[in-house]
């Protein structure tokens, strides 16, 4: 009966990960975004609510749970319940093959799978298909314009996102994010070798390596409908995009997936460029987390940095920068590693 | 191998039941006031005039063509990029680069005749 244990441990660590995601990924995420907004605009944030305001989400959450569920008589009932549903699992499963790091000399990981990478930019693209059914079933023209927008700009960018995955990739010659943390192992201080400042023996392939940090973390920007891509819920335009319609709990699902996938995203970023759980002296679990939320903050940092773009420049920008220079850095890589 | 993909399945299950677990702790929880005008859809407070499902000119449609070629052919470049580093210890780095690059400039060549057709155009 070895696979009813194994599928005893799928769902432990399938609701550890859920769990973690909605207290680490939406809760603390709306909470340092609150707070970092209101650091970065001179106010302070939430205060009341525990010490620091700690707790502001949890009232939050308790107030969600507390509103009523409203369809719209003219939306597709079906669709229009699937959707967040579907959201929140996307941003689940995309944590599948992220790696955490080792304790007691065992990386923690759900699973290694051999094509993770590959996986991974699959989970990230079925959020586009739940915002688009969210939108469209909806049937409100301010939430199917903002699936729409969505939909087109979510698209054009995950072809950068898949072409600046191949650098390190071909650095390292293996799809699984295990793999690719280990090939970055050692170096000075343990820094040395992260693929965003090449290989050892190979510092030309930097350029490379950076460049394509720069153009992923952009394309992941985009991809989780970040500011300054945040068309698709353009607040000043069309009320709050594709999810308008949708009240109280449904709508917290929603942000939960968001953040499940801006969250896996600065993962992703750290695995593939910045060396994992590789770092000096403090334990591999704390490097990682601590990349990663750097990254988070940088995500935050950039909302409150940058205007919003136009649509015809959101897109020029992927089809006529990303996606070219995405080619270039695989030809150079390849040229370099030659 | 598979044992990856029943874990993928699990986590799909559980992650619904996790994600419904609220769903319904708001349907035994919260208040039901029902109205006929709660239902309307909103559109700026004013009655919704007809429905959103109409005919209209979806303009990226250009946009999504060019996508499903290009996703494709990056899919394509996956495998290379994982067997390229076995290749360049064969000594045949060079040969396959070649291949990839010819591979990459009819790609590029796509992308320039879209660019030049004004399918990257928002019109």
């Amino acid at each position: 009966m070895s696979w009813l244990w194994e599928i005893f441990k799928a769902t432990l660590a399938a609701v550890a990960v859920f769990t973690f995601l909605a207290l680490v990924g939406a809760m603390l995420g709306v909470y340092l975004e609150r707070k970092i907004s209101g650091w970065i605009q001179s106010r302070l944030g939430p205060k009341h609510v525990g010490p620091q305001g700690i707790l502001q989400t949890v009232a939050d959450t308790v107030k969600l749970l507390q509103k009523e569920n409203i369809v719209p008589t003219n939306a597709d009932a079906i669709t229009f319940n699937v959707a967040p549903l579907m959201a929140a699992v996307a941003g689940l499963l995309a944590w599948i093959i992220i790696p955490f790091g080792p304790i007691f000399g065992r990386v923690v990981i759900v699973r290694d799978i051999n094509i993770g990478l590959l996986f991974f930019i699959a989970m990230a693209s079925l959020i586009v298909i739940a915002i688009l059914l969210g939108g469209w079933s909806s049937n409100n023209k301010y939430a199917l314009l903002g699936g729409f927008r969505s939909a087109s700009q979510m698209i054009s960018y995950e072809i950068p996102l898949a072409l600046a995955v191949l650098v390190p990739v071909m650095m390292a010659g293996t799809l699984s994010t295990v793999g690719i943390v280990e090939a970055q192992r050692g170096g000075w201080l343990g820094i040395g070798n992260w693929f965003i400042f090449g290989l050892p023996g190979n510092r030309w392939l930097l350029i490379p390596g950076a460049l394509a940090f720069l153009v992923f973390f952009t394309a992941a920007t985009a991809e989780v409908n970040r500011v300054p891509f945040d068309l698709p819920e353009a607040e000043s335009e069309l009320v709050a995009g594709y999810f308008s319609e949708y009240t109280g709990m449904r709508f917290a699902l929603f942000q939960l997936g968001e953040y499940a996938e801006a969250f896996a995203m600065a993962a992703l970023t750290t695995v593939l460029f910045l060396g994992g759980w590789h770092g000096p002296l403090l334990p591999g679990v704390v490097w990682f987390f601590t990349k990663m939320f750097a990254l988070v903050f940088v995500l935050m940092w950039v909302r409150w940095t940058y205007p919003r773009l136009r649509l015809d420049q959101l897109l020029h920008l992927s089809w006529k920068g990303l996606v070219p220079l995405g080619f270039v850095l695989v030809l150079v890589t390849g040229w370099l590693l030659i | 191998m598979l044992l990856d993909w029943l874990y993928v399945a699990v986590f799909a299950v559980v992650g619904v039941v996790m994600a419904g677990l609220p769903l319904a702790l708001v349907w035994a929880l919260a208040p039901r006031a029902e109205y006929p005008q709660k239902h309307l859809t909103y559109e700026s407070g004013v009655v919704p005039f007809g429905q959103a499902w109409a005919q209209f000119n979806i303009r990226y449609y250009l946009f999504a063509l060019v996508f499903v070629l290009f996703e494709v052919e990056v899919i394509y470049l996956f495998p290379w990029a994982v067997v390229f580093r076995d290749f360049i210890t064969q000594r045949l780095g060079g040969f396959v680069l070649a291949e990839a690059a010819l591979f990459i400039v009819i790609l590029g060549m796509g992308l320039l005749y879209a660019w030049r057709k004004g399918a990257l155009e928002w019109v």
